[in-house]
């Protein structure tokens, strides 16, 4: 994966911007000494790195605003970053570049049960923000994997979704308002305690931007009822394409479950070792969750189960104890860990539509025995967002290589059969390249003019999103205009 | 003759119409979508439906209640409200984002738009989304556009997510005088888990009403749950006909034969017993749970100035022209993001082709 080269100028400027960083901000709040810039030098796609030029951690919406103000009059490049945990190098610096983490603002503003809404800092954790709520019987629906450790920032940039979202929606969804500041350090509040926007709907480009449009400080999240309770059913079959069909067949009977989870082989056993879920030995396993009182549980899985008894499956088993579900959850979202033991892998979230899942899983299958990688799968069946995971041995030279050239043909199978290349982990480096196969340049262009509008220097989160050859014409601007 | 044709040949402003059912008004010549018209494909399996800009809603709507579905967000028809006839096309709910009394729990129209292909300015042909229900591959146009009031583009196309439609519909209606009353009763309800898909008051009927929906067995739990959790405010009772109940909150079916003018205000729900005091409306209507307060004022009444500061926005939904010219049908914008969108504005239509005026 290149990265531009770091531009000498800014580099030659380097205390000058440290001296003036120092100037608005508390002293441990600036990281300078290149042994600790290297704790930044990654996020969770650890195969890149790089360490920044220096490191912020502001603790106020106005430090942040002093910094990127600083930034901006200095033609520093700026990498926001939550809690670093991008699967896809939304946080990996450029050595020319200043980190803005916004992880020492993590509290809790407002919380209003009335109007249904918390308003946080952004620094705060995913499952804090349910913390906060959790004691009325309140939660926050998005809930990535990483849920434990990821930043609501990094939520908001990646529009991160979640097991649940077939249901509950992902983070743009369930987002209602900001407090962001953009590059020239000006502060801009959009949205609020009200739905929808007045005028254009610029909550909903910021979602999902990146991080490359300004620096989400706050945030205004939807908060729900808990339901009364949830309970779990497993569903094993020795055939992909019968389950993708359970899948579809239980969408088109009008239950909504909360969520529909799949798993082959090779996950269902890593996982098993792992938590001890009582997954079942098969070729194809789902977790299909409802919601609702005992009786309104009851009856929903009594249909899903007629379903899915006409599929044959070889295990089918309700949970009998709220300890049994946690298992169960704990095993899908200790996934990626759990694979992790295994090998080194590349997680891809191509997203396909429903009706190709068996066609897909079948070419991945295929291409596995070609690259002669295993690949485990993973996801999210109910609305199509794969989790293919690529197992290669980093140290063994060219595998890295080969696994991304795996990776790069089943995302670009997902777009060729109706697809997008990323459902909730984001473009960010990892996909940046492959973006022409999805988007033809005009479309990219018109992506890339909302860019120039927030951030007409293209200093924020340089590098990411759009192939380097379609920006460089903006990036070389910038380093000319200085 | 194709729209990016037709597009890149206009020198002049030109107003878009899909079925003219919304009471914009602007420029001569019109740029009709009517043409653009059809579903290009439905997988209920999958939730998913494609359809051309210019496709009528009614078309849509039999498509997905033969597979026992539904557009959640509950596009709403006001056709009778504003005195305007035609058909009302789905390219043009899209690009007002009208959603219905189903968006406090399901969403509004663009948390349900899965992918557009507009034609810009420059009568490029531009695609943003996709057919599928996640998708964080780029910037997120797909939300730009629904609600820009065609003022980015001209959609030629939609993708759209829909949902089972629900086997049962109960209404409960309560009793209340107060707005400030009716809203916390509301609330309450919307706090509880019962999964409330529509929070009403209608102070002429005197009701505050709620809706439940979902298989038979569940609503009947669920009004049972409410009746008992809400006994504090009040006695709660099952209405008859709850389709025509919410359809008439839906379309304000309440203001459609009255004079005046109409607004529309978004607010914090809590707000909303202090917003209607200051409208001094002749009449009024609250949805979703007191975040969306529908007013029917005098003519030519500033409902923006009697507002002042609060936490929402107010539309000018129905007015005379000279009215609507003179206050803005949209609330204007404070600095920097009046720049933003103005900004935004001339890079997706350069030479000013669309819609001018209607959004500031």
């Amino acid at each position: 994966m290149e990265m531009p080269q770091p531009n000498p100028d800014v580099l030659a400027r380097k205390h000058r911007v440290l001296a003036r960083l120092q100037q608005v901000l508390p002293e441990d709040a600036v990281i300078h000494d290149p042994a600790e810039t290297r704790a930044y030098e990654c996020d969770a796609l650890t195969a890149y790195r790089c360490p920044p030029m220096l490191a912020v951690l502001p603790s106020t919406t106005q430090e942040v605003s002093d910094v990127l103000r600083i930034c901006h009059e200095e033609g520093v490049p700026v990498v926001p970053r939550g809690a670093g945990t991008s699967l896809a190098g939304g946080a990996l610096p450029t050595a020319d570049c200043v980190i803005l983490g916004v992880a020492r603002m993590n509290d809790v503003l407002e919380t209003d049960y009335d109007n249904r809404f918390i308003r946080v800092q952004t620094g705060r954790t995913n499952l804090s923000v349910t913390g906060a709520v959790e004691e009325e019987d309140f939660f926050y629906a998005p809930d990535p994997s990483s849920q434990l450790a990821c930043a609501i920032a990094g939520n908001i940039a990646m529009n991160s979704g979640g097991a649940h979202c077939l249901k509950y929606g992902v983070t743009t969804n369930n987002l209602l308002g900001v407090k962001m500041v953009m590059m020239d350090g000006r502060v801009v509040e959009i949205g609020g305690a009200h739905l929808d926007s007045g005028g254009l709907d610029l909550l909903g480009v910021i979602c999902g931007s990146e991080g490359q449009l300004g620096v989400v400080t706050e945030a205004t999240l939807r908060i729900l009822r808990k339901p009364e309770g949830a309970r779990p059913v497993l569903m094993g079959f020795d055939d992909n394409e019968v389950a993708g069909q359970c899948v579809s067949d239980i969408i088109k009977s009008g239950i909504l479950p909360v969520a529909i989870e799949f798993m082959d082989t090779l996950c269902i056993k890593a996982c098993e070792n792992f938590a001890h879920a009582g997954y079942p030995d098969c070729t194809a396993l789902l977790i299909v969750e409802v919601e609702g009182s005992e009786a309104e549980i009851d009856d929903q899985l009594s249909k899903i189960i007629e379903i899915a008894k006409r599929h044959n499956p070889v295990e089918l088993r309700e949970s009998q104890s709220a300890e049994e579900s946690a298992k169960i959850w704990l095993g899908r979202k200790s996934a990626f860990g759990a694979m992790g033991q295994l090998n080194d892998y590349m997680c891809l979230d191509g997203t396909i539509p429903v009706s190709s899942l068996p066609e897909v899983l079948r070419r991945i299958g295929e291409l596995s025995e070609d690259y002669g990688l295993p690949v485990g799968n993973v996801f999210h069946a109910g609305d199509g967002n794969m989790h293919p995971l690529i197992l290669f041995d980093a140290n063994k030279p060219g595998d890295l290589e080969k696994c991304e050239a795996f990776g790069a043909d089943i995302l670009k199978l997902c777009v060729d059969v109706g697809g997008c290349l990323t459902g909730e982990h984001g473009v960010g480096i990892e996909k940046r390249d492959l973006m022409s196969h999805q988007y033809t340049p005009a479309d990219l262009e018109a992506q890339m003019a909302v860019k120039d509008v927030f951030d007409p220097q293209w200093l924020l989160n340089p590098a990411k999103v759009f192939p380097l050859d379609v920006s460089e014409a903006r990036r070389v601007a910038q380093m000319a205009a200085e | 003759m194709e729209l990016a044709d037709i597009v890149a040949g206009l020198n002049e402003p030109v107003r878009i119409q899909g079925g003219g059912t919304r009471g914009v008004f602007g420029p001569e010549p019109v740029l009709s979508t009517a043409g653009l018209s059809g579903i290009t494909l439905y997988e209920p399996g999958a939730l998913t439906l494609v359809a051309q800009a210019g496709t009528p809603v009614t078309e849509i709507e039999a498509a997905l209640a033969a597979e026992e579905q539904q557009l959640a967000f509950e596009p709403a028809d006001y056709r009778a409200l504003l005195g305007t006839s035609g058909e009302s096309t789905i390219g043009g709910v899209v690009a007002a984002n009208i959603s219905g009394p189903r968006r406090i729990q399901a969403g509004a129209c663009r948390d349900f738009l899965l992918g557009v292909r507009y034609v810009d300015g420059r009568g490029q042909v531009i695609k943003n989304g996709g057919r599928v229900m996640k998708n964080v591959t780029g910037y997120d146009l797909v939300k730009l556009m629904a609600g820009s009031w065609g003022t980015l583009g001209v959609l030629s196309e939609v993708s759209l997510k829909v949902l089972p439609k629900p086997e049962a519909v109960a209404v409960l209606g309560m009793p209340v005088t107060q707005v400030s009353a009716a809203v916390q009763m509301l609330s309450a309800a919307l706090k509880s888990p019962f999964e409330v898909s529509g929070a009403a008051y209608d102070p002429e009927l005197g009701q505050a009403l709620l809706r439940i929906e979902g298989f038979a067995d569940s609503v009947a739990y669920r009004i049972g749950q409410l009746q008992r959790e809400l006994s504090a405010y009040g006695e709660a009772a099952q209405i008859e006909e709850p389709e025509e109940t919410w359809r008439a909150i839906r379309d304000v079916g309440r203001f459609e034969d009255k004079e005046g003018d109409v607004w529309r205000i978004s607010t914090k729900p809590s707000d909303a017993a202090e917003v209607a005091a200051r409208l001094e409306a002749k009449n009024l209507l609250l949805d979703w749970g007191g975040g969306l307060v529908w007013a029917l004022v005098d003519a030519g009444s500033d409902i923006r100035a009697r507002l002042g500061e609060f936490d929402g926005h107010a539309t000018l939904v129905r007015a005379a022209p000279e009215t609507i010219q003179t206050l803005g049908r949209l609330q204007p914008e404070p600095e920097p993001l009046a720049s933003l969108t103005r900004d935004l504005r001339r890079k997706f239509d350069p030479k000013g082709l669309f819609n001018p005026g209607l959004m500031g």
